[in-house]
């Protein structure tokens, strides 16, 4: 068993055993609280720069299918956990974790407290880290760790958006998102075509887009207003994505020239936050995010409770929005920030959490309902 | 990883010797200790007030224990059948006494589907296996000032001689009397000793010494392993061709433990007294008398408080007994002592000095909370200065029923038995006992027919019997249906009485019958291997249907008095508070 090395920037060194590919690795470390799930969460493009530490203990046991992928490739820099499951049984497993992430150069450390180490970014905050597979020294990886820049301020979303826009056409995976109902069908009375910006989206935002029978143009995340405006849309759709909304100031720039337009718009995670954001309100970083499968939001309007997946390190302010303008819709109920919004005069609304899920609780799917319903203007 | 001292011990066994108590001191020298972990709501997310504890070998202790006089303790672990909530219940009553007495109180379970394990039930929680290595790891870490092993019934009290030899002090009696009482070998000579008499019998550790004593003292016999819960492996062996099995099945249930061999009293009242010792006075809690003979276990038995068909004399006998054994055992908080009366003898049956399954029925019954005042005394007070001197009075009569899963495990044996098939219990509570008995009835999910048709097919050994309780119901209004040979008895006695077809002779008219809902009641009383299968069928189909039915003849006659108390009033209820408000029990019919 080769040894594998975890510094965080506060100086803590924590030793394990190494999985995954032979490699150095630096990035913010978080802690995400699913339960099942963690292929999902590996392809979460929202993850970039970031390696996860799950705080369930077994992880690897399902191996990695075909299907369940949110991207193309795992996107986290590293996977920290406590046990790295030995033996891999599911009907649908086409090869074992430690082999994936071998394949596409990602290393992970097992045999980890992570218990201890949740508390400790709990207690403390997110902080920055480096991982070694290949023998680096405590000392240097502190070094790489302390060095690295980090994500504030940064454009991550350069890195995983798609580079030409093209039409999402159903797949592997999207036979696992459940039809929607001829009830739900009834909001849709031809096929809606939606412009999807690619911040870094999840794979099953789109299949469930789709699944409305929406024909769905993805397009990268520097695309102007104008452009997707030429393209006549009936819905604009905004992503999720990774790091921090303050370092993309052409996206704010795109969505308020989109929300000037009227045309009916719908955005997830970092795509609320810049709609935040154009809409004036700042963004700030809470001390260690919500990454999870289990996080309760409460719908302000009729107060129902969804319990959501959720995956934010930033969140906008929601003191510098305009009440006139905005109404707050969704509150988180563990710390009560903000996780929904509604414009009053303009088809525009956003949610901070995944109604996608992948993986997480599908009480939040029927907000892809609520968009159409938006679009046929009902 | 997980793995416990007892299992590496016996792995390194094999190359040299190393028991389980020195590798613990050895894993201890090393610094191998575990962690305790608190259960919070997610995965450390966020903070975690609540002291609810768990090990693991990890990097920080979250337990914070504290300075504090504290008292651990133990629960029974998983409910099932004969250890169920009565036991909950006791650590429940434990954990409130100490804590008004001042102690920080410890519950230590590894069952968090119990009262006693509620975060507002004692003070701090370990949710642990009951296994004396990870009792001793708490033990290490939180210094009680003493631990209580009576209130969890078999599973915490078979840890007490280990943890003595750890050095842990045991509140209450010692593990030696725990030990002396649950030896049946040693607890033989003990009776011997203070002249009171026990069953015929023998102790056995090999088939072939079974076969002796059972010849020697006659069948029908009782077998039963020592140490084992609920009966287990308790069986009744009629004659010699069956005995070989059920010894078999009592060696495999308790390996290398003796096994007792009772001569089986026929006919004999069965009766259950609960008490509380200080090591200095013996107070009777409470006396009850098992409505079923002999045989049936006292978890399936209903009871009734105070006894109705018990003498003064016999009480007395009893009484005097339950003081003689509490005090030469040296008890020191609750014990309970089975008898059997049969033939104006008083015989011993078994001691339990500890909490039994009767004492929140007897404590409702009494408004003597038992477990509350043996965990004051376990923790230093006198019964004297508890102001605990005699026996309460009863007001009224209390009829505990078991309720039996019959219904829900299709296909399992209706008959009751010495291994324990209840899975909860009611009381019912009047003035006189034919009422009492009625309520018990329909609480336990039953009740009794006021009118109808009963079913009576009763072996030879109860035809009379069963005659007499026919002939009550027959003044009672109800139609009599029996079996040939039952029917034969009754009609010798002028009885009008239908004839029914036994299901042994091809015929499906019973089953029939009580299936087109034509039969209101059933006393069934099989004895014999033959007539166990035979009446099966009718068992089963009553229970499909709820009829109620009767499996032995003095439950019979106890319905035979409800329904005859039905006829004459009605039942009246109110609340056990109220009644104990109200000081007596007149109004309550």
């Amino acid at each position: 068993m080769k040894l594998a090395t975890l510094v965080l920037q506060d100086g803590t060194v924590i030793e394990g055993q190494a999985f995954g590919a032979e490699t150095d690795a630096v990035f913010e470390l978080v802690f995400n609280t699913s339960m099942t799930g963690y292929q999902e969460i590996l392809t979460d493009p929202s993850y970039r720069g970031q390696g996860v530490l799950f705080t369930v203990s077994h992880i690897g046991n399902v191996g990695i299918n075909l299907e369940d992928d949110e991207s193309a490739k795992p996107q986290v820099s590293a996977a920290v956990i406590r046990s790295l499951s030995p033996v891999v049984s599911n009907w649908r497993s086409a090869l074992s974790l430690s082999d994936w992430l071998t394949q596409h150069g990602v290393p992970g450390i097992s045999g980890v407290d992570t218990r201890w180490l949740t508390r400790k970014l709990r207690d403390g905050g997110t902080q920055k880290a480096a991982l070694s597979t290949k023998g680096t020294s405590p000392e240097k990886l502190l070094a790489m760790a302390r060095d690295w820049a980090g994500l504030d301020g940064r454009d991550m979303v350069k890195e995983v958006t798609c580079e030409e826009s093209y039409r999402w056409v159903d797949d592997e995976g999207s036979k696992w998102v459940k039809p929607v109902t001829s009830d739900q069908l009834s909001v849709v009375s031809r096929q809606w075509s939606v412009v999807a910006y690619d911040f870094g989206i999840k794979e099953n935002i789109l299949r469930h887009l789709s699944s409305y029978g929406a024909n769905v143009t993805v397009v990268p995340a520097d695309t102007t207003a104008d452009e997707v405006l030429a393209m006549k849309p009936d819905g604009v759709f905004l992503s999720n994505g990774p790091g921090d909304p303050a370092g993309l100031p052409y996206a704010v720039e795109a969505v308020s020239g989109l929300i000037e337009s009227g045309v009916p718009m719908f955005g997830i995670c970092l795509g609320h936050q810049l709609i935040g954001r154009a809409l004036g309100a700042d963004t700030h970083r809470l001390k260690f995010g919500h990454h999870g499968g289990n996080h309760p939001v409460q719908y302000l309007p009729n107060g129902e409770v969804l319990i959501t997946a959720q995956n934010h390190n930033y969140c906008v302010t929601e003191g510098d929005l305009n009440k006139d303008e905005v109404e707050i819709t969704y509150k988180s109920l563990n710390d009560d920030s903000l996780e929904g919004l509604r414009m009053k005069n303009k088809p525009v609304f956003s949610v901070q959490f995944h109604p996608e899920s992948a993986p997480g609780p599908h009480d939040a799917h029927d907000i892809f309902g609520e968009f159409f319903k938006m679009i046929g203007g009902k | 990883m997980g793995f416990a001292d007892s299992h590496i011990a016996r792995i390194l066994n094999s190359s040299f010797i190393i028991h389980h108590s020195s590798f613990r001191e050895l894993r201890k020298s090393l610094g191998i200790l575990p962690t305790f972990q608190r259960v919070d709501t997610c995965a450390a997310e966020f903070e975690s007030q609540t002291p609810y504890l768990y090990s693991a070998y990890e990097m920080e202790d979250e337990s914070r224990p504290t300075d504090k006089q504290k008292i651990l303790i133990l629960g029974g672990g998983p409910n099932r059948i004969g250890q169920g909530i009565e036991f909950d219940y006791c650590c429940c009553q434990a954990a409130f006494a100490l804590s008004k007495m001042g102690y920080e109180t410890i519950m230590y379970n590894c069952n968090p589907e119990t009262v006693s394990t509620d975060y507002d039930t004692a003070d701090r929680l370990y949710f642990e296996p009951l296994t004396l290595e990870h009792v001793l790891n708490v033990i290490d870490l939180e210094q009680p000032v003493g631990v209580i092993v009576q209130f969890g019934g078999q599973t915490p009290l078979n840890l007490a001689a280990g943890l003595e030899a750890a050095g842990v002090k045991i509140l209450g009696t010692s593990p030696h009397a725990i030990q002396l009482s649950e030896d049946r070998e040693e607890f033989a000579k003990l009776l011997k000793e203070l002249d009171i008499p026990q069953p015929e019998n023998g102790i056995a550790r090999s088939i072939e010494e079974a076969r002796v004593i059972a010849e020697r003292i006659g069948y029908p016999v009782l077998v039963r392993p020592s140490f084992v819960l609920g009966g287990r492996a308790m069986a009744l062996v009629e004659s010699e061709p069956h005995l070989a099995g059920f010894i078999q099945s009592a060696i495999e249930a308790a390996p290398g433990q003796p096994i007792l061999i009772d001569k089986f009293m026929e006919d004999a009242f069965e009766i259950d007294v609960d008490a509380l010792a200080d090591g200095e006075r013996v107070v009777v809690g409470a006396i009850m008398q098992h409505i079923e003979e002999a045989g049936v276990h006292s978890g399936d038995a209903a009871c009734v408080l105070p006894p109705y068909k018990v003498s003064a004399y016999h009480l007395g006998i009893m009484r005097e007994y339950t003081e003689q054994l509490g005090l030469a055992l040296g008890v020191r908080g609750l014990m309970n002592v089975q008898f059997a009366l049969k033939d104006e003898v008083v015989c011993v049956l078994e001691v339990n000095p500890r909490a039994s399954r009767t004492v929140p029925y007897a404590s409702k019954a009494t408004g003597l909370n038992l477990a509350y005042a043996a965990a004051q005394v376990m923790a230093g007070s006198s019964l004297e200065s508890l102001g605990i001197l005699e026996e309460p009075r009863v007001d009224g009569f209390f009829v505990k029923e078991a309720v039996l899963p019959f219904k829900k495990l299709s296909g399992s044996s209706s008959l009751l038995g010495p291994e324990m098939h209840s899975t909860g219990e009611v009381m019912g509570h009047a003035s006189h006992f034919g009422h009492a008995f009625a309520k018990s009835q329909i609480a336990a999910g039953t009740g009794l027919p006021q009118s109808g048709t009963v079913l009576i097919t009763v072996n030879d050994y109860d035809k009379s019997s069963g005659l007499k309780f026919a002939r009550d119901l027959h003044r009672l209004g109800f139609k009599i249906c029996a079996t040939p040979g039952t029917a034969a008895f009754c009609q010798k006695a002028n009885l009008p009485v239908e004839v029914v077809q036994k299901a042994q002779d091809g015929s499906t008219e019973i089953v029939d019958l009580i299936r087109a809902g034509k039969i209101q009641l059933v006393l069934n009383t099989p004895l014999g291997p033959h007539a166990h299968s035979d009446g099966a069928a009718i068992r089963s189909a009553a229970i499909a249907m709820n009829v109620p039915l009767l499996t032995t003849l003095s439950a019979a006659m106890a319905a035979v008095s409800a329904i005859q108390a039905l006829n004459k009033k009605e039942l009246k209820y109110r609340s056990l508070q109220s009644h104990f408000q109200s000081g007596d029990s007149s109004s309550a019919g």
